[in-house]
């Protein structure tokens, strides 16, 4: 029942949609359901990641923490969106932390549970990286807006 | 070209030298300051004139691009130049105009304006393409909704004597932009002059009363048909003598398809952005304006002056200017005279003076710009129908 | 004389390059840098009418002169305000005006916000930094009449939360159920509770029927042309939108040729374009 549930959550959130039943039914044996309470980490900069998120409701900041002036956030996800790709990557380490704004309820993904998946089956791996792709695109087109500093003044 | 109002002669008269001088007297006596050409640092400029001896009798202008040299004709022709640096827009829309003036009362300012001038002035010498760079100035800064009150007092109350160009420059390419050499425009005088050792004469042409009571108080003695041909032959032969041709065919889309045409960046590599062009051109009606105030702080004023496209405040908005490249400059100049001027006045900016040509330092051509890119035009060039 | 037919005559009433001397009634500082004016029209007969997107010349004793839109509401003609920031030499020597004193307005000049074409339609309005002024005025007209636009979105982006404007406002709209107002910064502290990232990362939050949305865009160029190109990928009809552009300006009545965009004259022709009338030339470079 708990399975079925589960199984239910991970094909309907956007990030999965339109993927085959088998790899849905894969994916959900790496997933849970969390919650975080407003102000609690996702993540943290320099520890090991682990796992992915992909939120289901509520809203996280990424932050770094600068020196003097405490955590700035420099982002913002929030329900439909995914969070953490460091898991993908050596060092498998968090570059920014992560932190929940509002009370945010995600399915957590084990990392490397996911990643042995990916080598078993490159078709599942490759299928979830195009994915993964777009967003880190549309992330990093975002970002190069805010690098234009386009608000500046003079 | 938006059509001019057409000149229509009233009355068609033969004077000769020693009696033309009189025109220009008898303007100065009924009150007109005349303004006409004449000769000071090596050029013909438009200067006010007490009196024929003023005019640049038996010189003539050699004009190439980036050249302008003068030397003596070998005979005493009056008008037998082409046009010089200046245009009449410096008498029109002058180069500096005083706009206001304020005081400060405590926390009140009070604004007063400037009184737009009227006075009464006569043209002489003027030729048909300047003629037409007044008519686009007409537009420009009357006919849109809000008129221009300086320049509206100062083409108010002016006399104009056309001449036909009775030989063209090295720049000249007035034929191309249907602008000359002959006058088609209503003026009050048209003068065509026919130099010769034996027979030197001007054929004269009232435009309107002021023009024909104008001549009636001169020595003067019909034109018949044989006179008239002789205009019609002149005019024909200094429309073959074009020291340049463009071809304007399409040239507004021409442009605005080849916005990133490498040719831009290759002449920017010449251009200097030192603005003489935009100086020079008889219809370049840029202008900035000038705050000041006095050392107390209590009294403002505001002035106008000819500002050029070609500087880099030009296009300042906060953060830099939006055409720092020279090749950019050089685009929306070339881009606004032969294209967008259609968009927004309903003609061509360029009358086909040459002014451009000539005066530029290293000599960049327009005619040349204009038939480089029509060749090498990112779409197929528009053909002549 | 001759040449010249019945061209000057009635048009010549008054000289368009003379400021209308008005008096600071009223200073707001906005944030660190901008600050709104209220200027007295009451001795004028019927206020100050203009419509949203309008600008006024602005010109300061000894100062100089600069074109400022109309941040106020264009259903109170009775109080005239402009939102300005310090940015250049003349509005940095306004920053620094205390009550009391006057100032020289020319106006209001330029084609702005297509609130007519609006009407019967979803409106989202996407402003940027001190782009949110400019826009100011037609969320006051919408909200003025709010029965005659569908459903209205506001999307704002600014550099810091320290840099948003007309916060008390915007938590006034975003606290209405008929309004979708979002606030982006570029980077905010700990404490900033709206979004982070880029304005157009707000699209994906809120909902619009895209084929049948009037969309005005008011910010940085570079902002607009970003904006533009995701709401068409939402579906909007470039038809269907509308940004401000920004040009160096002297005279405001097309005389002194700066502020030529393409074609057209900002001051006159502008400064609200219908998206497709610019989108040869927003791709142009030093246009």
């Amino acid at each position: 029942m708990e399975t079925q549930s589960l199984e239910k959550i991970v094909r309907e959130h956007p990030f999965f949609e339109g993927m085959r039943e088998e790899h849905i039914a894969v994916l959900t044996g790496c997933a849970k359901n969390v919650r975080f309470e407003v102000g609690e980490f996702l993540l943290k900069e320099g520890e090991d990641a682990r796992v992915l998120y992909l939120l289901r409701a509520g809203k996280v900041g990424i932050e770094a923490h600068v020196p003097g002036k405490g955590a700035m956030q420099v982002g913002r996800v929030g329900e439909g969106d995914v969070l953490g790709w460091s898991w993908l990557v050596q060092p498998y380490r968090w570059h920014f932390d992560a932190r929940a704004v509002e009370v945010t309820r995600a399915l957590e993904l084990d990392g490397t549970c996911l990643r042995e998946k990916f080598e078993k089956d490159h078709e599942l791996g490759y299928e979830v990286l195009k994915r993964f792709v777009a967003v880190i695109a549309q992330r990093l087109e975002w970002t190069h807006m805010q690098v234009l500093d386009v608000y500046r003044n003079g | 070209m938006a059509a001019p109002t057409p000149f229509v002669p009233k009355q068609q008269v033969i004077i000769q030298p020693a009696h033309f001088g009189a025109i220009i007297d008898s303007l100065r006596e009924d009150g007109f300051q005349v303004i006409g050409p004449t000769l000071r640092d090596g050029a013909i400029v438009y200067d006010e004139i007490e009196g024929e001896k003023d005019l640049p009798i038996g010189w003539t202008d050699v004009q190439e691009a980036g050249k302008y040299r003068l030397v003596p004709r070998g005979d005493k022709a009056w008008f037998g130049y082409n046009v010089g640096p200046q245009s009449w827009k410096r008498f029109l829309h002058s180069p500096l105009q005083r706009l206001w003036a304020a005081k400060r009362n405590g926390q009140d300012m009070e604004i007063t304006p400037e009184h737009a001038s009227s006075s009464k002035r006569a043209f002489v010498g003027v030729r048909s393409c300047d003629l037409h760079a007044i008519g686009v100035l007409d537009r420009v800064l009357l006919d849109g909704s809000v008129t221009d009150p300086h320049y509206a007092a100062r083409r108010k109350n002016l006399f104009i004597i056309a001449v036909n160009c009775a030989q063209a420059g090295g720049t000249c390419f007035c034929a191309s932009m249907n602008t000359g050499p002959k006058v088609t425009a209503a003026v009050d005088l048209r003068v065509t002059e026919f130099p010769s050792d034996t027979d030197h004469h001007f054929v004269v042409e009232a435009g309107s009363e002021a023009g024909a009571q104008m001549i009636e108080s001169i020595p003067r003695s019909p034109a018949d048909k044989v006179h008239h041909r002789a205009i019609d032959d002149l005019m024909e032969q200094v429309a073959g003598q074009m020291g340049r041709t463009m071809d304007t065919t399409g040239v507004k889309d021409l442009l605005y398809a080849n916005r990133e045409h490498p040719r831009w960046q290759q002449t920017a590599e010449r251009c200097l952005g030192c603005a003489n062009c935009t100086m020079v051109c008889p219809t370049c009606f840029c202008t900035t304006v000038e705050d000041v105030t006095d050392l107390t702080g209590t009294e403002a004023q505001r002035t106008r002056r000819w500002d050029s496209c070609f500087t880099m405040p030009f296009s300042y908005i906060v953060g830099g200017s939006v055409r720092p490249g020279i090749s950019a400059r050089y685009r929306h100049w070339l881009t606004h005279k032969l294209g967008s001027w259609w968009d927004q006045f309903g003609s061509s900016g360029c009358v086909g003076c040459g002014r451009c040509i000539t005066w530029c330092p290293v000599g960049i051509d327009l005619t040349e710009e204009v038939r480089a890119i029509r060749e090498t035009s990112a779409v197929s060039p528009p053909k002549a129908v | 004389m001759i040449l010249e037919t019945a061209k000057e005559g009635a048009r010549l009433m008054r000289d368009p390059m003379v400021p209308e001397c008005l008096r600071i009634s009223r200073v707001v500082r906005e944030t660190h840098d901008t600050f709104t004016l209220e200027l007295d029209v009451g001795e004028r007969s019927g206020g100050f009418s203009f419509t949203p997107g309008q600008f006024n010349m602005l010109y300061l004793f000894g100062a100089g002169e600069v074109p400022i839109s109309i941040s106020g509401d264009p259903g109170e003609p009775g109080r005239l305000i402009h939102t300005i920031r310090a940015a250049g030499t003349v509005t940095r020597a306004m920053a620094s005006i205390q009550g009391g004193g006057q100032l020289g307005v020319r106006g209001p000049y330029g084609q702005g916000w297509p609130m007519e074409e609006a009407k019967g339609h979803d409106v989202l309005l996407m402003a940027g930094g001190i782009g949110l002024a400019p826009l100011r005025p037609a969320i006051y007209h919408i909200l003025r009449h709010r029965d005659w636009f569908g459903r209205v979105v506001v999307l704002y982006g600014t550099r810091t939360p320290a840099d948003v404007l007309f916060s008390r406002e915007l938590e006034k709209w975003r606290g209405r159920l008929d309004v979708s107002l979002h606030a982006t910064v570029d980077r905010g502290g700990r404490e900033w509770r709206g979004h982070v990232g880029v304005v157009t990362s707000l699209l994906p939050l809120v909902k619009f029927e895209p084929a049948d949305t009037v969309a005005m865009l008011c910010g940085p160029e570079i902002m607009m042309r970003f904006g533009a190109r995701d709401l068409v990928a939402r579906g909007i009809p470039q038809e269907s939108m509308f940004l401000s552009m920004e040009r160096n300006m002297k005279c405001a009545i097309g005389f002194c040729g700066h502020c030529q965009y393409g074609p057209s004259f900002v001051c006159k022709d502008g400064p609200v374009y219908r998206m497709d009338q610019v989108t040869p030339l927003l791709n142009v470079r030093e246009i």
